[in-house]
């Protein structure tokens, strides 16, 4: 190192000299810190998205690299939002890379004390029986007056307010094809 | 706002810059409060009280908007002589019916209608939740109604609000809220000064609004001021609900509700629509005004969607295949008949009901007496380990050696493993591109119930059975894509939107909607988001591109207008009320309507245009009717139907309230839906004995750093750290009363549970002056459960059952309950305390307060 560039890595000297008379900047500048980039430049692709907490839609950008969530912030394109995320959405990565998700299916048996392992073409057989059993057995075709019911009322459903109008829109044509009613989320609540 | 919808927070902060007066009521002093001109510390239960008394403030001084109420609202229309008032009747309108604690509504109609419109006999709107259909538009009401437009009638809407609201004066505000006069006077002067020609102002409310045994007509109240101020269909005005869930508006409008399909069409029902033309008649009500008029081609074309060459015009369009509701089925009612074994199966989709719903010890108990239950989320949360970790395996209630319950944990897909939309809390739907492949087995609810569809169906193909061709004849053929065959939620999105049978050609509006099968419709009031082919709700062109409407980013239903009713932001000529609040208005030259937004109006029919006699649907809404879902086209001060409680929001005590009802012998919602379960306690109230037993009134709302059950934050580092535990927050006062230290425990019991926290003693909680009484309040999260990173007993463990009679939501904003120091026992001593405090308070197991209060006898009994 030359004594020219030890004396040009002085911060005081940079501030002295340089456009950062302050020393609040490019003065206090390490090289390390000079060198650093934010994870979101050398992303390989970008999401837009939206925030899935509350109900405000936040925008978000997705950045991904390697096949994996590198970074998402808010996006400042957004009318709603204008890039702020609150505590919660700004914590969508940690969500969503948690390492407490479950990422294999689950089955615990009748009177079990403990989960098993259950392979998920399997475990969607066996509901599709399961549901196809309680229907069979609960069913109604008519009332006491021979007016038409068409319907079951032995399985009922929960939940919709985080998923999305697609999800929503076929989870009612099935259960409403099946004469299942009682299907319900959190807007009753 | 600014603890739960921080974001949208930014805007309020905006219009106080340039120079809004912001004022918040709220139980507990909060981050919106800090930064609001006033802050109005409020009794958890009694908004009704307080805006009543802001509608008397308005109509003792005649601060209306007098032009816009008489043009755009109902105010000079004249009620039928039948009609009789809570103040005639202590807390009673004419109709009450005690033998089902519902209305007959017929004497609540306009006069010379009496006979003709209403819907009768209520009880059966309350199990079906009818209220509900009421989202997209208002209730039945026949066009031609006498009016007396100098509003002087004794029997005009007008005089008959006056009259209601004549005792709501500030001291009873003070008496009842225990809101201070001058604080009251405050919030009445600035809203009604900031609101007229040149400006408007705007109600915004949170959820938990909805949360009450009156959380209807909580919002019918503001709903009421709104209309008189003239700050409704203008910009800067109207009601806000900020609602909590990303999508919850879009599961609302794409219902997983029971008692709806989509577009706010109902569920049918077995007595009342037995064949298709009576159950679109419901709907349309031959001979009234507005949109509604079109509802056999919003009908006719779901039922085309949904099974496609199957349904035709000879066949009802397999109207047949629909099930049909007989009462109640909402989610409270299946989880006692889950614990009375009448239920086998349950899935549960991204909700927590062992957490988030109201009196968490049934929803648990449920639970555990299925068959088979299929729990869908990103994380293992207590509604799917309830039954190895929960607190009744504590007190021995649930026996995992015993309980018989299945369960499937299936690993659902994030939000950033999927493609779809969301609709936010204002209407606008926002696609979401997909970023990365869902980990391992985890998948999206569009694959796992396309696959399941497709897998039943498979089963079944052999079958002959009638009850089976619905599922057979169902369209069910969406293109997939990728190694795991997801399927297109795209074309799921254009099925919603609608397209011509024959060509297939999406369509624009909903005005293209036929009823003779050559459309077909996934849900009416989405139509256009995917017109010309494109997907709408995926534009994202930047607001730095755009004006301030933003009508390119997203696309918000009905056709993408932006604010509802927007007609009502001209006066009943057509010109802007003022330049300063100029938004639609009536081009005279070229003959249309225009402005920043789409208007939400017939764009060429002019202000000055006049029905026929007899006009009815689109073609009875006149050229000032700006409200056109609206039977009469008006806003509705007063609802002649459609409102089960009441033509009138009326004060009535929390069904758990330490106070006896100040304004009528009445005490609380004499019509609200009660469960008269084992499980089920109800805390005493006046004039019930006992009431002294659980002393302290008790609300829970969210903290910024935590959502809803705890799902998606109690399982995420950073927010598990910033908000690590349960707690509860007390006032000095309460603590000295109670013996508390600030960061030492509490408990709480209440009828059904005893939950402990740890106390935050703070001034942010103030006890008060109500009757006399000095009255605590203590706050809570309802954010904690026995999963995740960090965890705390549930609040929501301390509610019991007691329902809104419209929407059947339950009242988990209030409750009454005893704090006492230190931690809660446990093990089978806490049943023991929670059964002590029940026959301390004279509560045996199902016990809820009588309906009807204003008896004698329960007078005498309110002296015990």
């Amino acid at each position: 190192m030359g004594l020219r560039t030890f004396i040009e890595g002085w911060p005081v000297y940079r501030q002295l000299t340089g456009t950062d008379p302050l020393g609040r900047g490019a003065a206090a500048q390490s090289a390390r810190s000079a060198g650093l980039t934010a994870r979101t430049e050398d992303a390989d692709s970008v999401a837009r998205s939206v925030c899935p907490y509350c109900a405000v839609g936040c925008g978000q950008r997705v950045f991904v690299r390697d096949g994996q969530v590198s970074q998402i912030e808010g996006d400042p394109d957004s009318p709603i939002s204008r890039g702020r995320l609150c505590p919660k959405g700004s914590a969508s990565k940690s969500l969503v890379t948690s390492p407490l998700r479950q990422t294999k299916v689950r089955y615990r048996r009748p009177y079990s004390t403990q989960w098993e392992d259950l392979d998920l073409d399997t475990a969607l057989d066996m509901i599709a029986d399961r549901m196809l059993a309680a229907r069979e057995q609960t069913w109604e075709d008519v009332d006491t007056q021979g007016r038409p019911l068409n319907r079951t009322l032995g399985f009922s459903s929960l939940g919709g307010a985080t998923l999305d109008n697609e999800e929503n829109y076929l989870i009612k044509k099935l259960f409403t094809a099946m004469g299942a009613l009682q299907i319900e989320n959190q807007a009753r609540i | 706002m600014a603890e739960a919808h921080p974001v949208g927070f930014q805007w309020v902060m905006e219009a106080k810059r340039k120079g809004a007066k912001v004022f918040h009521v709220d139980p507990r002093f909060t981050r919106t409060s800090a930064v609001a001109d006033s802050y109005l510390p409020i009794r958890a239960g009694t908004d009704i009280a307080l805006l009543g008394g802001v509608v008397r403030y308005i109509l003792d001084n005649e601060l209306d908007f007098r032009e816009y109420v008489l043009s755009y609202t109902n105010a000079a229309t004249i009620v039928s002589e039948d009609f009789s008032d809570t103040e005639d009747g202590d807390g009673f309108f004419s109709g009450f019916d005690p033998e089902t604690g519902t209305y007959v509504q017929d004497s609540w109609q306009y006069e010379g209608n009496e006979g003709s419109s209403g819907s009768g006999h209520t009880a059966k709107e309350r199990d079906s939740a009818s209220g509900l259909e009421h989202e997209s538009h208002g209730a039945q009401v026949d066009g031609d109604t006498p009016r007396d437009e100098t509003l002087q009638h004794p029997r005009c809407v007008y005089q008959i609000l006056k009259r209601h609201f004549s005792r709501y004066t500030p001291e009873m505000v003070e008496r009842v809220c225990g809101i201070p006069q001058d604080k009251f006077l405050e919030l009445a002067e600035a809203w009604t000064r900031n609101s007229g020609r040149e400006r408007t102002g705007m109600l915004i409310y949170s959820v938990g609004w909805t949360q009450h045994s009156v959380g209807v007509q909580y919002i019918r109240t503001g709903a009421i001021i709104q209309l008189l101020l003239g700050n409704m269909g203008r910009p800067g005005g109207g009601v806000m609900a900020l609602r909590g869930h990303a999508s919850i508006q879009g599961s609302t409008d794409i219902p997983t509700l029971f008692n709806l399909l989509p577009g706010y069409l109902p569920m049918p029902h077995h007595a009342d629509h037995p064949t298709f033309d009576e159950w679109v008649d419901s709907i349309r009500h031959p001979g009234q005004k507005g949109f509604w008029g079109n509802a056999g081609s919003f009908a006719a074309s779901l039922l085309k969607a949904y099974w496609g060459d199957a349904a035709t015009p000879e066949n009802d369009f397999c109207y047949g295949y629909l099930p049909r509701m007989t009462g109640d089925h909402g989610t409270y009612q299946q989880v006692l008949n889950m614990i009375d074994g009448k239920i086998k199966g349950y899935f549960l989709l991204g909700q927590n009901p062992a957490v988030g719903s109201a009196h968490g010890r049934a929803q648990r108990l449920g639970m555990a007496n299925l068959d088979w239950l299929v729990v869908r989320d990103l994380f293992e949360i207590e509604s799917a380990t309830f039954w190895k970790n929960g607190p009744e395996v504590a007190t021995g209630e649930i026996v995992p050696e015993e309980c018989r319950t299945e369960v499937f944990f299936l690993p659902a897909a994030s939000h950033v493993e999927k493609e779809g939309t969301f609709t936010q809390t204002q209407r606008l739907l926002q696609w979401r591109e997909k970023a990365v492949e869902p980990p391992g087995d985890a998948r999206s609810e569009l694959w796992f119930f396309y696959h399941l569809g497709r897998r039943l169906r498979e089963k079944l193909a052999d079958s002959k059975l009638p009850r089976d061709r619905a599922l057979l004849d169902l369209t069910w053929d969406y293109p997939t894509h990728g190694p795991r065959a997801e399927p297109s939620a795209e074309s799921v999105l254009r099925e919603i939107n609608g397209y011509d049978v024959a060509t297939g050609r999406p369509l624009s509006s909903f005005a293209e909607a036929r009823a003779d099968g050559s459309t077909a419709i996934g849900c009416w009031i989405y139509t256009g988001v995917y017109a010309d082919g494109v997907n709408q709700a995926a534009r994202r062109k930047s607001r730095h591109e755009q004006d301030w409407v933003a009508a390119e980013w997203g696309w918000a239903w009905p056709a993408n207008r932006r604010i509802l009713y927007n007609r009502a932001s001209a006066d009943p000529d057509g010109n802007p009320w003022s330049e300063r609040k100029r938004y639609i208005w009536w081009d005279a030259e070229k003959g249309e309507w225009t402005g920043h937004d789409v208007p939400d109006f017939e764009k060429t029919k002019p202000p000055s245009y006049r029905p026929p006699p007899g006009a009815s649907g689109t073609e009875g809404i006149a050229g000032d009717d700006p409200f056109i879902m609206q039977g009469d086209g008006k806003g509705w001060l007063y609802a002649p139907s459609g409102v089960l409680d009441g033509p009138l929001p009326t004060h009535y005590e929390p069904v758990e309230s330490p106070v006896r009802n100040p304004l009528y012998g009445q005490q609380a919602n004499p019509t609200r839906k009660m469960y008269a379960h084992p499980v089920n306690s109800v805390n005493p109230s006046p004039p019930e004995g006992h009431s002294q037993v659980f002393p302290y009134v008790f609300t829970v709302s969210r903290l910024t750093e935590h959502h809803t059950a705890g799902g998606m934050s109690r399982t995420v580092s950073p927010l598990a750290e910033l908000q690590p535990e349960m707690f509860v927050e007390v006032s000095p006062e309460l603590a000295v009363e109670r013996g508390l230290a600030h960061l030492g425990w509490a408990h709480l019991v209440s009828g059904r549970a005893v939950i402990e926290a740890r106390v935050l003693v703070t001034d942010r909680l103030t006890p008060l002056r109500i009757e006399g009484r000095l009255i605590h309040q203590v706050w809570l999260p309802y954010h904690f459960g026995f999963e995740g990173l960090v965890t705390g007993d549930s609040a929501n463990d301390l509610f019991g059952i007691s329902l809104d009679p419209n929407v059947l939501i339950q009242e988990s904003k209030v409750g009454t309950c005893d704090v006492r120091p230190g931690r809660r026992p446990t093990g089978p001593a806490l049943l023991d305390l929670v059964a002590d405090y029940q026959r301390r308070a004279g509560i045996g197991p199902g016990h809820n307060a009588p309906a009807v209060t204003t008896d004698s006898e329960g007078r005498e009994r309110s002296d015990s």
